[in-house]
This record gives structure tokens, C-alpha cells and sequence, in this order.
């Protein structure tokens, strides 16, 4: 029962800070000292793991072609898919990362009496893949209202497309929907899809669990548990996280700390885990090298001296056949003894 | 029930045979090489005879390898597990063993680095996906490391370019450290070092085994191809998988080259000594592959040919693509291969100085350098298979294509099977080995069904492809799932439909497998 689990640990966070930010002092636990502290352990995470990453050498280029490499002037060049140049990894690298253009690749198998197989293009993943990470990024791009200030213009226009469809008041967000949505459609395709739900972790579970839970704490926030809920004052605490100068004014709502506090918890948790998949798309060497290692030496840091069993010690040991077959050899055969 | 907790039980048809005593020896007295532990045992037996430690060396033996590799770092800790590549592994699909899942393969390995290397694995254990190494695992390690044939298809539709190949290449070596090897990659690659091709053939009966060839050759178009052996000052050194030269259908794409540069006047020379394409270093470790690798630029330093020219073969062109260059260049004695018949300069090529067969065939039409006769192909209603490497891996998918269009009748396979989407032949990666022919069968069945596809449409009779693995592979794979359909190189048809100046031909009616 991993996903169980995963809702209960859940659970247990959300209790732990609506219960712990009633406790007189402790708004300043939740509301800034664990804040800054999860910034922290997300940033340095980040960059810990990505120069982990990094130091490890990329010995040999392995780029997994997807289409016609560069050859012949007459064979046409799929340039996206056999980048040749660091412009056409730089394209391909951008489709992969904003638009998941391997995951629109992805077709369903089946086998039927026959046996029989067939193969039928499955863009649900994709789909899904969308809506959730776009949303995502539509609501921390929003939040960013939050600790700016002045506002930038472009915020307000970005506010204002995804509030587009203006339904209810106040006016509910794609995004909002969207996050809710993708990790729901996420979390039933883990469950429902016989073979993803066999190689699920405890760890695919937790986190998409835990944005839900951000999520739906956000949305509640909004719109239902307006009471306690000072924008004025969570304004005044969020730029002053940034400003490094946090103050906790009037009272502000348990919500908040929930929310808060499991965002805090998903910030913390992201670099040592799978979450670290955004930085790692850009370090993947089937993707980002090119397809011209016949054309341009790519060079191993630690390329090992081997030697080939060498072609001395080859002819010393077959000669006399070689001679005998006509063979050209180095070295010609000594005579034998009594012809001397 | 839990992956983990599944053990895997060998019984005789689902492993290949353990490496032989005396090859594991012999290789690990070759300098650069290292095969430690050498023994008689079987996977069978519940006790392997591992080392003292050896669970140390393995994880030594992870951690050395995370350092070199930043592919196996990011495939490690990168996979968010969508399933993606799940039914896109021609094993999966083939023997429905969920282990045989592209991820759970790779899971095979990552339990043990997040118990190893992970803070979470550290903590959590089992609850964070982590597990200890033990036997069973090392068992799992060899059941499954040996049910891939590293294609790569997964990595086409991984969100992360995820490539198990990567990881399936990480788990052999490891495997190696502690002496768990197969026979039938480890006899092959000690008969390359010592006698330069896998066959073991020596020099002599390698040069027989050619001429053997240009008989046949003279016997059915009346000219005899003009061959030479190791040749110091040839123009171009030839290199193809052995296997060519050793056994059908691979013989006929042989007389195809021979053939062909015959016909052009090329100035070429064989290698006795550089006599394998095919590199079973690729399927050991790193070391190994170099190893082998070594005597293709070495011999054409010592014989002070221009360039290379490479048969058909599918790891040798992954190795000759990826891999030669960085390895064991800079080629700077060589110059950038330009045909001497087109003056076509092959500047794809300009570092590593070895052009591909078709590559060199396409151009070669293309400026209409060949007179070829379709008509002499009309017994053969023909279908391409795209090996795993030389599409994945180098990207060559239309150069083939050209030169069918201009030799025979011919169709795609269904497009989900076909260019980078190709299903592997079931058994590359040393694993076309008869003791595990059930296995075989079942992982080849995606790319035989799609055969079977248009062989019940178009009334397709033969199977072309650019790989000596996939022709002997595949003989069997058809006659078992699709009989009637044969296997050939791409070489033998145009063979066939070559028109040559002053032939004697007569009617060959099945073209180069026209029985005398």
C-alpha cells in the first residue's frame, strides 16, 4: 500500500502544521525560519546535485539518433532528430523540454491471438505530462506576484490569460484546475495501468500526493477559508522573506502554514529525489551531444592505454600458415637447422 | 507481490552456458584486460563460487563506473518511472516478464545504488526502492543483463533519453568483476584477440574461406574477383564481420562485395589480422571493446591504406560511430575517405577515416558509377530490417533505402517497427546462442510478426538487412515464425543486379544462391 502510505505521511504534515502554528511563537517556526530553510536545502540541493552530475566526465558520444544522421548531400538530413551542429541539439534539446516531444512518440502494444501485435499511437502520457507540468509552471510564475514588488507587468498579463475563462469569483484559474487535474489523472494512471502500478515506488507516489495536497490547500485559501486570510499581511511576510527583513503581522490563517509548510516540505524533498528529473533532461548525453563522432573526435578524460594483441605477436604465432598461404609477413621464416 | 521479492530460478533453456575456464584465463592474461575468477560452475547451482568480498567489489566496481560515466549518474537517478518504455522492449513483449520492462531492468540496478549511494536509499531502505546487494540480486543481475540486447529502442521514447543499453552494458561489466560471464560472448571475443576474428579462423583459412568465394563468384558471372590479402599500399582496407566469409546467408552478402569491387576497380585489400567487424569487446566492458577495436587503426597504420571501408554489421558500426575515434584516434595517418571512383569526399567521416558499405554503394549509384538490372532481383519481392545500431546509433536509415530502390521490388515494414522505431533481431549482443533458442524466438517475435505482416500482403520473400548478427539471427527467427522468408545483406542484391562488362553471366535465377 505505497500510495496509502503516501497519503498518510501526507496527512501527518498537514497536522503537524496546523497544529504546531497554533502554538503561540511557532507562527514564526512556519511562517520564516522553515521557509528560508527549505530555500536553502532546494537551491543547495540543486546545485549539489548538479555538479555531481556534472563531474562525472561524458566518456564517449552516445546520442541516441531518431532519425537520418548527416551523410550524403543527396540523403536528406533530419536535423531535429540527428542534430549534427549545437544549434540543432540546442532545437532538439528545446522541443524535448517544452513540448515532451519523446513522450509524443509514444505508441501502446498489445498482442492478441495469433500471436499478433499491434501498435496503436498512446498520447495520454503526453497529455497528462502537459497539463501538469504547464499548470505547474503557470502557478509559480503567478506566485512570483507574491514576492515582487513592484509587480511586473508581464505577471499581470500572465494572471490574466490564465484567468481567461473568468469562471466564478473570485475568478478560478486554468492552472489551478490543470495541477489539480494532472496529478489526479497522474495518480490513477499509476494505479490503473497494470505495469506502471508494478514498478511504482513509494517515491512516485509521495510526490505527486503532496502537490495535490499544496494544491487543494491553495485553492482552498482562495475561495473557501477566506477568513484570517489577509493578502495585505501574507504580501507583507512574503516580501520580506525575500527582502531579508520577515515580519509577521496580524494573524494570518492555519491554512497558510499548511500551505506553506508542505510547500516547504516539497522544496526540501525535491533534490534527492526523481523530482531532480528537471535538470537532469538537460544533462542526458543520448540527447544532448550530437550525431557527428565520425566527423569531429570527441575525447575520453580517462581513455584507458590498451593496446591490441599486437600484429608481432599475431604473425610469430601463425607465420609458418601464413607463408605457407602466401600471406605477406614481416618477417620471413629462419631456415630450418640442417639447411644452414 | 513486490518485484523484489520474486527470485529468478535458472533452469536449462533460459541462460546462456557460463564462460568457458580456459577463455576467462586466457583473457584475463592479456594486458588491459581483466577477468578475475576463473572456475568451473553453473547458474543452476545454488553456490556460484564468487570471491571473498565480492559483494565490495561490485559496489567499488558501481562507484568507479558513476565516476567515469555521467550517463549511468543521470540514468540513475533521472527515471520518474511513466512507464513509457515498458512495452517498447521486444523481450517484454515477447516473454510478458514484467523484469524484462526497460525500467525495471534498470530498477535491477538502481536498488542497489540507492542502498549504496543514496541519502534516502540510506534511510528509507526497501521503502525508498533500496535493497541490499546480495546473491539473489547478483543472480537477478546475470538473468536479466542477459535478456536485453541492448537496442536501444527504450531510449527513443524515454522523456530522459534514458538508455538501458547504458545500463545493461554498467551490469555486465560489473558482473565480470566477480567472474559471472557467458560462453558464447567470452569465447568469441578471445578468439578475436588471438586470431583476429571471432570465428577463431586463422590466417590461412581465413584467406581459403574468401577464395572459396571468388570461386563461386567466377563460376556464376565469369569473373574471377581479384583479391589480395594484408597487402602493404592498397588503397582501402576492407573490414566485415567474419561471419561473412564463415557461413550462410552471410557468404552471398560476401560475394556481393567482392562484386562490387570488382566491378569498380577498387584498389582494396582483406586483413587477416584486422578480420572481425563485429566487436564482442562491446558486449564484455570498455577494456575489452578497445582492446578489439585496436587493430583496425593499427592495421591500417601498418599496411599505409588511405581509409577504411566497413561491411555490414551492426555493433561494428556502433563501435566505428561512437566509439573507435575517441578510443583509439586520432586517425591522423589516415586521410578523409574520398571514392576514388566518384570523387565524392566523405566529409561525415573526416576524423574517423572508415565509411559505411552503403554509404559508399549509394554514392556510388547515385553518380552512376554501376549499371544495374532490377529484373535480375524479380525472384525477390524484398522488405528492410534497420538494425539497432546503425539506426539508433549512427542514423543511417535512408542510404539503404536509396540503394533498394535501385536494385529490387521492395516494401516497409509497418512504421511503428521500422527506422528508429526498429525492433531488434531478439539476439545481438552475443546472445544468438543456441542453448537459449526458446528465449530467442519469443524476443524476436515483434520483428518477425511485422515480416509476417507483409510477407500475408505484399507475398514479401525475403528479409534484407545490413547486420551480421541480424543474418544469422534472423535465418532462424524466420524459419520458425515466417517460413519461406529469407534473410540477405544488402550487398547481395546489388550484387545480383549488377550488370558487369565482359560477364559470362547466365541465368541466375535466385541470383548469387543459384545452386551450380
Amino acid at each position: 500500500m505505497k500510495y496509502a502510505f503516501s497519503f498518510l505521511a501526507v496527512i501527518a504534515l498537514v497536522l503537524i502544521a496546523w497544529l504546531g502554528s497554533q502554538i503561540p511563537g511557532m507562527p514564526y517556526l512556519f511562517g520564516v525560519a522553515l521557509p528560508y530553510l527549505a530555500i536553502m536545502i532546494f537551491l543547495g540541493g540543486c546545485v549539489y546535485k548538479v555538479v555531481q552530475w556534472a563531474k562525472s566526465p561524458v566518456p564517449f558520444p552516445i546520442q541516441t539518433t531518431c532519425g537520418q544522421g548527416k551523410s550524403l548531400d543527396f540523403i536528406k538530413h533530419d536535423r531535429l532528430e540527428a542534430p549534427f551542429t549545437t544549434a540543432e541539439v540546442v532545437a532538439r534539446m528545446f522541443l524535448e523540454i517544452v513540448t515532451f516531444r519523446s513522450l509524443f512518440r509514444n505508441t501502446k502494444s498489445e498482442i492478441h491471438e495469433g500471436p499478433h501485435i499491434t501498435y496503436e499511437s498512446s498520447k495520454w502520457l503526453w497529455v497528462f505530462a502537459l497539463i501538469f507540468h504547464y499548470s505547474f509552471l503557470s502557478i509559480v510564475v503567478r506566485h512570483m506576484r507574491l514576492f515582487l514588488d513592484p509587480v511586473p507587468a508581464w505577471i499581470g498579463w500572465w494572471e490574466f490569460i490564465d484567468g481567461i475563462f473568468e469562471v466564478g469569483a473570485p475568478t478560478w484559474y486554468m492552472s489551478d484546475v490543470g495541477l489539480v487535474a494532472g496529478c489526479l489523472l497522474l495518480f490513477s494512471r499509476r494505479l490503473i495501468t497494470r505495469h506502471v502500478r508494478y514498478i511504482s515506488l513509494m517515491n512516485d507516489y509521495f510526490p505527486l500526493v503532496l502537490i495535490f495536497a499544496v494544491a487543494v490547500t491553495g485553492i482552498l485559501m482562495r475561495f473557501v477559508l477566506r477568513t484570517d486570510i489577509d493578502i495585505v499581511n501574507i504580501k507583507q511576510l512574503t516580501v520580506g522573506l525575500v527582502s531579508l527583513s520577515p515580519t509577521i503581522g496580524a494573524k494570518i490563517g492555519s491554512i497558510f502554514y499548511i500551505h506553506v509548510f508542505l510547500v516547504c516540505i516539497l522544496l526540501a524533498y525535491f533534490p534527492f529525489s526523481k523530482l531532480m528529473h528537471f535538470a537532469g533532461v538537460f544533462l542526458s548525453p543520448t540527447r544532448n551531444l550530437k550525431n557527428n563522432s565520425r566527423a569531429v573526435r570527441h575525447l575520453n578524460p580517462w581513455n584507458p592505454k590498451i593496446t591490441p594483441h599486437s600484429y608481432a605477436g599475431y604473425e610469430d604465432e601463425f607465420r609458418e600458415f601464413m607463408v605457407d598461404a602466401g600471406i605477406p609477413v614481416e618477417k620471413e621464416l629462419s631456415p630450418a637447422k640442417d639447411e644452414k | 507481490m513486490e518485484w523484489m521479492d520474486i527470485p529468478v530460478v535458472f533452469k536449462s533453456g533460459n541462460y546462456a552456458y557460463p564462460a568457458k575456464k580456459e577463455k576467462v584465463e586466457y583473457l584475463n592474461s592479456q594486458s588491459g584486460l581483466s577477468f578475475p575468477n576463473a572456475r568451473e560452475w553453473s547458474p543452476e547451482d545454488d553456490d556460484w563460487k564468487l570471491q571473498d568480498g565480492w559483494q565490495d567489489i561490485i559496489i567499488r566496481g558501481l562507484k568507479e563506473r558513476l565516476d567515469k560515466f555521467r550517463s549511468l549518474k543521470i540514468f540513475m537517478d533521472c527515471c520518474v518511472r511513466c512507464g513509457a518504455c515498458a512495452d517498447k522492449c521486444h523481450f517484454f513483449l515477447g516473454t510478458g516478464d514484467p523484469k524484462n520492462m526497460p525500467v525495471l531492468r534498470a530498477e535491477l540496478l538502481r536498488s542497489v545504488y540507492r542502498n549504496e549511494f543514496t541519502l534516502a536509499g540510506k534511510i528509507l531502505g526497501k521503502m525508498a526502492g533500496a535493497r541490499e546487494m546480495t546473491a539473489a540480486v547478483l543472480k537477478e543481475w546475470f538473468m536479466y543483463s542477459y535478456q536485453c540486447t541492448e537496442c536501444r529502442r527504450c531510449s527513443v521514447f524515454c522523456p530522459y533519453g534514458i538508455d538501458t543499453a547504458e545500463v545493461t552494458m554498467m551490469l555486465r561489466e560489473l558482473l565480470h568483476l566477480v567472474g559471472v560471464g557467458i560462453n558464447w560472448i567470452l569465447e568469441p571475443a578471445s578468439n578475436s584477440n588471438r586470431t583476429g576474428n571471432h570465428m577463431g579462423l586463422q590466417p590461412h583459412t581465413f584467406k581459403d574461406n574468401v577464395e572459396f568465394l571468388v570461386d563461386d563468384v567466377e563460376n556464376l558471372t565469369g569473373i574471377r574477383p581479384n583479391i589480395s590479402f594484408n597487402r602493404k599500399g592498397a588503397e582501402v582496407l576492407f573490414i566485415t564481420p567474419s561471419a561473412d566469409v564463415f557461413a550462410e546467408p552471410g557468404l552471398y552478402t560476401a560475394m556481393g562485395y567482392l562484386i562490387l569491387f570488382e566491378a569498380i576497380g577498387l584498389d582494396y585489400t582483406w586483413s587477416t589480422y584486422a578480420s572481425e567487424g563485429g566487436n564482442f569487446g562491446l558486449f564484455t566492458n570498455n577494456e575489452t571493446m578497445k582492446k578489439l577495436n585496436a587493430k583496425m587503426y593499427a592495421e591500417a597504420k601498418r599496411l599505409g591504406v588511405k581509409y577504411i571501408i566497413g561491411g555490414e554489421c551492426g555493433h561494428m558500426w556502433r563501435v566505428v560511430h561512437q566509439y573507435m575515434d575517441t578510443m583509439n584516434g586520432p586517425a591522423d595517418f589516415l586521410e578523409v575517405p574520398k571514392s576514388p571512383i566518384t570523387g565524392t569526399v566523405f566529409s561525415n567521416a573526416a576524423s574517423s577515416k572508415m565509411v559505411h558499405i552503403s554509404e559508399f554503394t549509394a554514392d556510388l549509384i547515385k553518380n552512376g558509377k554501376l549499371k544495374l538490372d532490377k529484373s535480375r532481383n524479380s525472384h525477390v519481392k524484398a522488405t528492410f530490417h534497420d538494425s539497432c545500431n546503425t539506426s539508433r546509433a549512427m542514423g543511417l536509415l535512408d542510404e539503404p533505402r536509396y540503394i533498394l530502390d535501385h536494385v529490387v521490388d521492395w516494401v516497409e515494414m509497418p512504421e511503428n517497427t521500422i527506422r528508429e522505431q526498429t525492433f531488434c533481431c531478439g539476439s545481438g549482443t552475443g546472445l544468438n546462442t543456441d542453448e537459449i533458442m526458446e528465449l530467442r524466438m519469443r524476443s524476436g517475435l515483434p520483428r518477425a510478426n511485422a515480416v509476417k505482416y507483409v510477407q500475408e500482403k505484399h507475398g514479401v520473400n525475403m528479409l534484407s538487412c545490413v547486420c551480421a548478427i541480424d543474418r544469422a539471427t534472423l535465418t532462424s527467427l524466420m524459419n520458425y515464425w515466417n517460413p519461406g522468408v529469407g534473410v540477405c545483406g544488402l550487398s547481395e542484391l546489388v550484387a545480383n543486379a549488377l550488370v558487369q562488362e565482359g560477364e559470362t553471366r547466365g541465368e541466375l535465377d535466385e541470383g548469387l544462391r543459384t545452386m551450380l
